[in-house]
């Protein structure tokens, strides 16, 4: 086959053909990706879900709520077992962080006490902002089991009780602050029980 | 051409990372770790091999002048096919790359064989070009990847085998360009030693 | 966000050439004199700021609303190229001037990820449409300044006497990151 002639109708074919079959092609895959997609996504809360609060046998998943405060929409999770509420795992995010938004999950038992945290998504800058992942370091541990009544949920150079990750006063900052949205959410919806 | 000498021309005396210079913007980007340089490479040499082997398939189909719009539509395509078979089935992988994934359309590596290797050679050496460069580019990622994983966490694709912290600044973006200038510097002097 | 915010951490806080390494190839490629270095800069903030324009455009008012974002990287993509080619035209036929400053710089701008990279990172964001303006605007007068800079070190560089096999590229890369570590000073002030 020889080349084809740089003419009008020609390159207009040419171009037709080649993004009509890399459309069609691409719809194709997004439409046998999308599940699983999905699904992982899902699986990813899900195991969130199940780090933060204490073992339950319903869906958390499924009787989500949400909640306005300040303006901001945060989303509930809560879990229960044999019908008796075991705790709730609350989706927040701060803006507060070096690179963009942070979004982590906490689990909150029914006292209000923080059960445990999870970070979902973040940008911090890998070797500092990133040791808020459990799976880089412990440095989020020393939430376990505060109850932000008495524990205050800021870094210690800010007043608070929480020891920074060193370097990263910034990350460490927007972390508390997420926490404390999430707190500020939990208690509001418990008092208007 | 000696096809064996086409496949293997990508990993030194024609690396894209330490020869020719090319696609060096996700080589600092993503090698804060082995797993990470390594995960990248191997999506790199995906849209590589199959832009390649797209691209010789059809040179003939493509007029001249709208050869380089064309190139593009089908590594983006490709691209974005990886984009969404890592967030179904590696969605850890996928949120380490972050940016880099789509950005994989920008790599000069990509543009560069189909425009210069795969529009002019046919299926098969095409095929073998896609490959070697792909392989030569994840051998420099995942080198430079280990290199700053050793050096600025002290372990090697995620098992640690030194405790406590490593040279943090490697695993931060000075560290990056400093490891990959002496990186270039011993691969040149062993290269040329060898030939 | 404030602008203001946005545009300090875009220029020195998350450089995007030293900090979110994007655009490095021009950076090593185009940095051996501060004239090509200036006028790259100058290419990049122009077509970064249309192209960061008309991609949030499509974002939000095509790919969105028909669910299609996956479409993301090709559109964008298309996008910058057909942009990078119109401006050229216009510029050869409005201002033969800044053509003659900027026009050889121009085709290398479409496979700069710094562009590409930027009007992904403002539709990731959520910025609005302003923001997403100075969001682009900051981050091609950083990618500037790195540029300039990294030149200006070079020049100095050809006069250093430097072993044989440091020299050229290893020994820039190994400035370069010098000129990082001196931006992670920054990190302070956001």
């Amino acid at each position: 086959m020889s080349k084809k002639e740089s003419n009008l109708k020609n390159m207009f074919i040419a171009l037709l053909v080649i993004t009509f079959i890399a459309s069609a092609s691409l719809g194709g895959i997004y439409e046998l990706t999308k599940e699983p997609i999905a699904a992982a996504k899902l699986e990813k809360k899900n195991s969130a879900i199940r780090q933060v609060i204490p073992e339950f046998d319903n869906s958390p998943t499924d009787d989500i709520y949400k909640k306005a405060v300040n303006g901001d929409t945060l989303y509930f999770y809560p879990g229960t077992k044999g019908g008796e509420p075991v705790g709730t795992a609350v989706e927040t995010f701060s803006n507060l962080g070096f690179s963009g938004e942070i979004k982590i999950m906490v689990g909150f038992l029914p006292d209000g006490t923080i059960n445990d945290v999870a970070v979902l998504e973040h940008a911090e800058t890998p070797g500092l902002g990133d040791k808020m992942e459990r799976k880089k370091s412990d440095w989020s541990l020393q939430f376990q089991g505060k109850n932000p009544e008495s524990f205050r949920l800021s870094v210690k150079k800010d007043g608070g009780d929480v020891d920074a990750i060193t370097a990263s006063t910034i990350s460490s900052r927007a972390f508390c602050d997420a926490v404390e949205r999430a707190y500020e959410a939990f208690r509001s919806i418990n008092q208007n029980k | 051409m000696n096809q064996l000498k086409n496949f293997t021309k990508g990993f030194i005396k024609e690396n894209p990372v330490f020869a020719l210079f090319l696609g060096l913007c996700p080589t600092l980007g993503v090698t804060t770790t082995a797993i990470n340089g390594m995960g990248m490479g191997l999506a790199t040499t995906f849209v590589l091999l199959m832009s390649n082997v797209v691209v010789s398939l059809i040179k003939n189909f493509i007029p001249d002048k709208v050869r380089i719009p064309s190139f593009i539509v089908i590594i983006a395509s490709f691209v974005t096919i990886v984009e969404l078979i890592m967030q179904a089935y590696l969605p850890a992988l996928f949120e380490a790359l972050g940016l880099f994934i789509p950005l994989i359309v920008v790599n000069c590596i990509v543009l560069g064989r189909a425009e210069a290797f795969a529009s002019k050679n046919t299926l098969l050496s095409s095929a073998i070009d896609g490959l070697g460069m792909g392989l030569g580019f994840t051998f420099a990622l995942t080198l430079l990847g280990s290199v700053r994983e050793i050096l600025g966490s002290g372990s090697i694709f995620g098992l640690k085998f030194i405790g406590g912290e490593g040279i943090l600044i490697f695993i931060l973006s000075p560290g990056a360009f400093i490891a990959l200038g002496y990186l270039i510097v011993i691969v040149n002097k062993l290269s040329k030693k060898g030939a | 966000m404030e602008y203001i915010i946005i545009i300090i951490s875009a220029i020195f806080v998350n450089n995007i050439v030293l900090s979110k390494f994007l655009g490095i190839c021009p950076f090593i490629g185009v940095s051996a004199k501060i004239e090509t270095a200036i006028g790259m800069s100058g290419a990049v903030l122009f077509v970064m700021t249309i192209a960061t324009l008309v991609t949030y455009l499509i974002q939000n008012y095509i790919l969105i609303p028909f669910g299609i974002v996956y479409m993301q990287t090709i559109t964008f993509i298309l996008v910058i190229a057909s942009l990078v080619q119109l401006v050229e035209i216009i510029l050869k036929k409005v201002s033969p001037t800044l053509y003659q400053a900027l026009g050889i710089f121009l085709p290398l701008i479409t496979t700069n990820c710094a562009v590409l990279g930027v009007a992904i990172m403002a539709g990731q964001q959520d910025l609005n449409l302003m923001e997403s303006i100075v969001f682009a605007i900051a981050n091609s007068i950083g990618f500037g300044l790195a540029l300039i800079l990294f030149a200006g070190l070079r020049e100095h560089l050809e006069l250093a006497d430097v072993p044989t096999p440091m020299r050229g590229v290893p020994i820039a890369f190994v400035v370069a990151g010098l000129l990082a570590m001196a931006f992670m000073g920054f990190a302070g002030i956001v």
